[in-house]
């Protein structure tokens, strides 16, 4: 069970909090303009590399607030946790390095 | 009978003074307090304690702990019974009583072992190889196989004990409290950490319980003084009898504690039978200790045949001597000391038999001063004897095992054999660690961890106590590593690796013996093909048993290395995985049983419900009334009577646990735009709407009513059931999406509580219970709400209808909710009013052909296929939107609401049976749809369904065919809307 640090309440334990999956995807500005492989890469495709990952996670079971987790997907280390809104950490090795 | 006959007549671990009477497999014998139940039987003279899984050959008592294979018993009878428990770990205690298991009628007699007889037929795979046909046979055979392979049974009742679970949070964990264990401990402890050491046994001492007290390698009462110091600290919490199982991500690990197994019924009430520990550690000491191997050689399975460290400790700890004459067997130095011991304390040894051709050093020379015999570069080759070990045979080996002599047969009840130590690598490489394999030792040794966890003492191959309680003190302090050459034995003890010594064809060398996995299996599996250890494993079962192969791994490795000629570390190791022990389902689920399983959420007028006699349905975590029976009325009686009642007069129903999600802020109506599919600029304070909401995917995730409470406030309803998930979902985009908007979310679904009051004669109730509503038709429209008294009450009234009929959501704060609902049922307006429950609710909204959330969507449902059109703006953008235009939403072939009508107006179809076009002629059929809800309507007279259909209304009127397990019945596809098309009654 991984040990999540809360950018709100600090270090709680996985079972707090819900999982949203990759992070950084935008909802289109203007989905009618997409044809239907866009829209469907928006809606349906996620990146699932091996090593680090941006991760949206939401503290449910605490503050209810949604934040960003890098994360590595072999040794779960926990390699940064920022705000929504907030610009990831500058690094070249993420999602699917 | 003579009573422990093979007791010693002092020293040991156990208190002589507290004699303890057992039962075991019906006899009546005794022991002392401080044994075990091995301990127990070897001082009786049993060794024959059980059967083995699939031959049913004579099992007795291999190791003295977490590794045993062999001796599995049923502990206790009854709801209490606990079965495949190793009789190594059963602390003995008064009337304490065990069976064997795999075994029928008895131990000695056992009818399944005319299995072993027959041996050859059944080899590995034998059941994927034979069992197969004919095509489904599997399912036939399985049943009688599994009672044939038997094991312990799981008791049927519900289980009287309790269990708990514990959090606990350190900084450091040390696992094992032997030498080195008890030294990390000591100095972090020391150092002010908060510590917590965890061990299986009644006892901190690990090995040195196990040793003569004059060798242990530390000074005298080392053991006992640090204990103390340790039980002495406040920031250190010893846990005695608690086995670290498994070892997860961020150093997050499970112990089971017993916390009163030790006691049988004596165990005081307040205290839990077990304990599940999870603690969360800064750092982890691993100080698991080593485990011995077995040798493999023809019949090593006989009872008799044990580890040597394991009757060290039956002598040193229990004072119980495993036999009187033993044959020593060994590949490396230890064994001897077991010999010495054994042969110090009256057993005649009748030989030491070693693998190696020139064993040399102190631990030979010492038995040779002794006068033991010494056969260097032999082996036991077979034994004989039977339901104990007789006779040993011996013959010399030359290098790489094979026979070369002849043999020679010795005397023996005993044979002890050791093939050398494992490291107890296994909770290191739950936690992600690599592990090496060191040809020296012959095991796998901890290498790269993954996570904040040192190894300390034989996990590591230290050779003896001092190095162990060297190693211990620097992880405990987690010292920069120590320099290999003093963490490394300054003399690794000299070990000749060769494991198996049997002959060609031989199928009785067992290398696991709790799955009755032999060398000649693993040979024949790879030579079948199953090379992989991987594959090896599940093809073999090889430590796959309870014991997860604690000694079998690593000699089942080397022969599948040998037989491929490949080294032992390309053929690999499986990885181990939690748990190290089997953990009880009780410990897994603590108090979390029976009424604690799940919250329960109540209504404020649960009370009268329950008054009323209702029978509740589970919506979520919420209890709410399905129908109210009266006397003599079953359910379609009683939801004909509800039904009906709101048709014609007026019902009332409790609808508090809908969810109600306050939307506050400057952009609540820009928010409401995004997330329905309709369009909410134009609703105003004092109206509601309905509000379909879709995933980005379009599909229906929930509906419900939203009303204007005044300018920036909106008060959203949703299902019963997703209440919380659509609050979670409004608030991801809130926060994720659109930071910019300037909304607030608040669950309300508790604050108020909430009616329906719904038929023709609505408006009359409410009329005699409001003074400063008016309720004219005119005044107060549908899809209008307005505030006041209710019965005196402040309330919020709703003019919403889910039933067709006039009706009126009336919603008061929860401390009122149940004055309310009684102020109704006695108001004096000329109507009844008569409460009904969900089931009635569902029929009349089906009438109505009104979907319900769930029922006719599934996460695969549009509005489109729903036939909701008109409820899709095409003014402005929502969540799911563009969705609805991919190619394969347009698919006119995609399934869409329709109503059934079955030819048979009595017959009401079972929810979820298949439609097909035409009648059933055999598999395959052509399955166009299913049906999603289907009831008996008391207001129509006849059966009504919703279904979901392919190609939907376009085959209105044709007959379709639904085929159950007796018969099939026809339909005709039709309108959804069975009653009042129009909306008349509505709006009436």
């Amino acid at each position: 069970m991984l040990l999540i640090p809360c950018p709100w309440c600090g270090h709680r334990d996985e079972s707090e909090f819900t999982c949203g999956g990759e992070a950084h995807i935008q909802r289109p500005p203007d989905p009618a303009a997409l044809d239907d492989a866009e829209w469907a890469d928006y809606v349906f495709m996620r990146t699932n590399p091996k090593g680090r990952h941006r991760e949206r996670w939401c503290h449910s079971h605490g503050c209810g607030r949604w934040f960003n987790v890098e994360r590595h997907t072999v040794t779960h280390d926990i390699v940064a946790v920022y705000r929504m809104g907030e610009t990831p950490p500058d690094d070249g090795d993420v999602d699917g390095s | 009978m003579t009573s422990q006959p093979f007791r010693l007549p002092d020293g040991g671990a156990i208190d002589r003074a507290r004699p303890v009477s057992f039962s075991f497999n019906g006899e009546l014998l005794t022991g002392f307090s401080g044994d075990t139940l091995a301990s127990a039987l070897l001082a009786n003279g049993v060794h024959l304690v059980g059967r083995s899984f699939k031959y049913h050959r004579p099992r007795g008592i291999l190791s003295a702990g977490t590794e045993e294979p062999n001796a599995l018993v049923q502990l206790e009878s009854g709801n209490r019974s606990v079965p495949n428990l190793k009789a190594t770990r059963i602390e003995l205690y008064e009337g304490l009583t065990a069976t064997s298991v795999n075994c029928w009628p008895g131990v000695r007699f056992d009818a399944g072992a005319v299995i072993d007889v027959a041996h050859r037929l059944v080899p590995a795979g034998f059941y994927y190889k034979t069992f197969m046909w004919p095509h489904g046979g599997w399912h036939f055979y399985e049943r009688a196989i599994r009672r044939m392979a038997g094991m312990g049974r799981a008791p049927t009742g519900q289980d009287p004990d309790r269990y708990e679970r514990m959090n606990a949070h350190c900084d450091v964990l040390v696992v094992g409290a032997g030498p080195a264990g008890m030294a990390a401990a000591q100095a972090a402890g020391r150092d002010g950490a908060r510590v917590i050491l965890a061990d299986e046994r009644s006892q901190p001492g690990g090995s040195l319980l196990n040793m003569a007290a004059n060798e242990a390698g530390t000074e005298p009462g080392w053991s006992s003084g640090v204990t103390a110091e340790l039980e002495s600290m406040k920031n250190v919490r010893v846990l005695s009898r608690t086995t670290v199982t498994g070892y997860f991500d961020h150093n997050f690990l499970i112990a089971l504690e017993q916390v009163t197994d030790h006691l049988g019924p004596d165990a005081p009430a307040h205290l839990p039978r077990q304990r599940l520990w999870r603690i969360r550690a800064g750092r982890v000491v691993l100080a698991t200790g080593a485990l011995e191997r077995p040798l493999v050689f023809a019949n090593n399975d006989r009872p008799g045949v044990m580890l040597a460290g394991a009757a060290r400790a039956y002598v040193n700890r229990f004072a119980v001597l495993p036999g009187r004459r033993a044959v020593v067997v060994t590949n490396n130095d230890s064994a001897y000391e077991a010999a010495l011991e054994l042969h110090a304390h009256g057993v005649a040894v009748a030989a030491i038999v070693d693998h190696r051709g020139r064993p040399d050093g102190t631990a030979v020379r010492g038995a040779e001063e002794a006068g033991l015999e010494v056969v260097p570069g032999h082996a036991v080759v077979d034994t004989n004897g039977r339901g104990r070990v007789r006779t040993a045979a011996v013959a010399r080996i030359d290098g790489d095992g094979t026979i070369a002599g002849p043999t020679r047969t010795l005397a023996c009840d005993l044979i002890l054999m050791s093939g050398g130590w494992s490291p107890a690598a296994h909770l290191f490489s739950q936690s992600g660690g690599r592990l090496r394999y060191d040809a020296a030792l012959g095991g796998f040794l901890p290498d790269h961890p993954r996570q904040s966890v040192r190894c300390a003492g034989a996990i590591n191959g230290a050779a003896d106590t001092t190095a162990c309680m060297r190693e211990g003190r620097s992880a405990g302090l987690d010292e920069s590593a120590v320099p290999e050459a003093a963490s490394a034995s300054p003399t690794p003890p000299a070990q000749r690796q060769v494991f198996a010594r049997h002959r060609a064809g031989e199928a009785r060398a067992f290398v696991d013996f709790q799955n009755d996995v032999t060398a000649a299996d693993i040979t024949l599996a790879a030579r079948e093909g199953y090379e992989s250890v991987e594959h090896l494993k599940r093809y073999t079962t090889l430590g796959m048993g309870t014991d997860q192969g604690k000694t079998g791994n690593v000699p089942g490795l080397a022969i599948l290395a040998g037989t491929l000629g490949a080294p032992v570390p390309a053929v690999g190791t499986t990885t181990f995985r939690p748990p190290y022990e089997p953990v009880t389902f009780g410990a897994i689920a603590g108090r979390d049983v029976g009424a604690l399983a799940d919250p329960v959420r109540r209504t404020p007028m649960h009370a009268w419900h329950e008054e009323a006699g209702a029978v509740f349905e589970d919506v979520g975590q919420w209890k709410r009334p399905f129908y109210y029976p009266q006397p003599g009325e079953d359910k379609r009686a009683a939801v004909a009577r509800e039904s009906l009642a709101v048709r014609n007069a007026v019902g009332i129903m409790d609808v508090t646990t809908l969810g109600k999600i306050l939307v506050c802020g400057p952009d609540s109506v820009e928010f409401l735009n995004r997330v329905y599919t309709n369009a909410w600029d134009s609703l105003a304070v004092g109206r509601c709407r309905y509000g379909l909401m879709l995933g980005e995917d379009g599909m229906v995730l929930d509906d419900g009513v939203t009303a204007h409470l005044s300018p920036n406030r909106f008060l959203m309803t949703t299902t019963t059931g997703n209440a919380a998930r659509v609050l979670a979902w409004l608030e991801d985009w809130l926060q994720t999406e659109w930071p910019d908007l300037n909304v607030y979310l608040t669950s309300l679904t508790e604050q108020f509580a909430t009616m329906a009051l719904a038929g023709p004669g609505a408006r009359q109730v409410l009329a005699g219970l409001v003074d400063d509503i008016d309720v004219a038709p005119a005044a107060f429209p549908f899809m209008a709400w307005r505030t006041g008294r209710v019965a005196g009450l402040p309330a919020r009234v709703f003019r919403i209808s889910y039933s067709g009929e006039v009706a009126y959501e009336i919603s008061v704060p929860a401390r009122h909710g149940l004055d309310l609902w009684t102020a109704v049922l006695q108001q004096r307006s000329g109507y009844e009013v008569t409460p009904f429950g969900t089931e009635a609710m569902h029929v009349l909204r089906a009438e109505k052909g009104y979907p319900m959330i769930g029922q006719e969507t599934d996460g695969t449902v549009t509005p489109l296929d729903l036939g909701m059109q008109w409820i899709l703006s095409s003014k402005k953008d929502f969540l799911g939107r563009r969705s609805l235009r991919r190619s394969a939403m347009l698919d006119p072939s995609r399934k869409r609401l329709v109503g059934l009508k079955t030819e048979d107006p009595e017959a009401v179809v079972p929810e979820g049976a298949q439609i097909l076009p035409m009648r059933p002629s055999g598999p395959p059929e052509t399955m166009i749809g299913h049906v999603t809800s289907s009831y008996w309507s008391a207001t129509l007279r006849r059966s009504i369904a919703l279904a979901l259909v392919m190609g939907g209304r376009e085959r209105e009127s044709h007959t379709v065919h639904i085929p159950l397990d007796h018969g099939t019945l026809r339909a005709e596809i039709c309108d959804p809307r069975f009653y009042d098309p129009e909306g008349i009654r509505l709006h009436g």
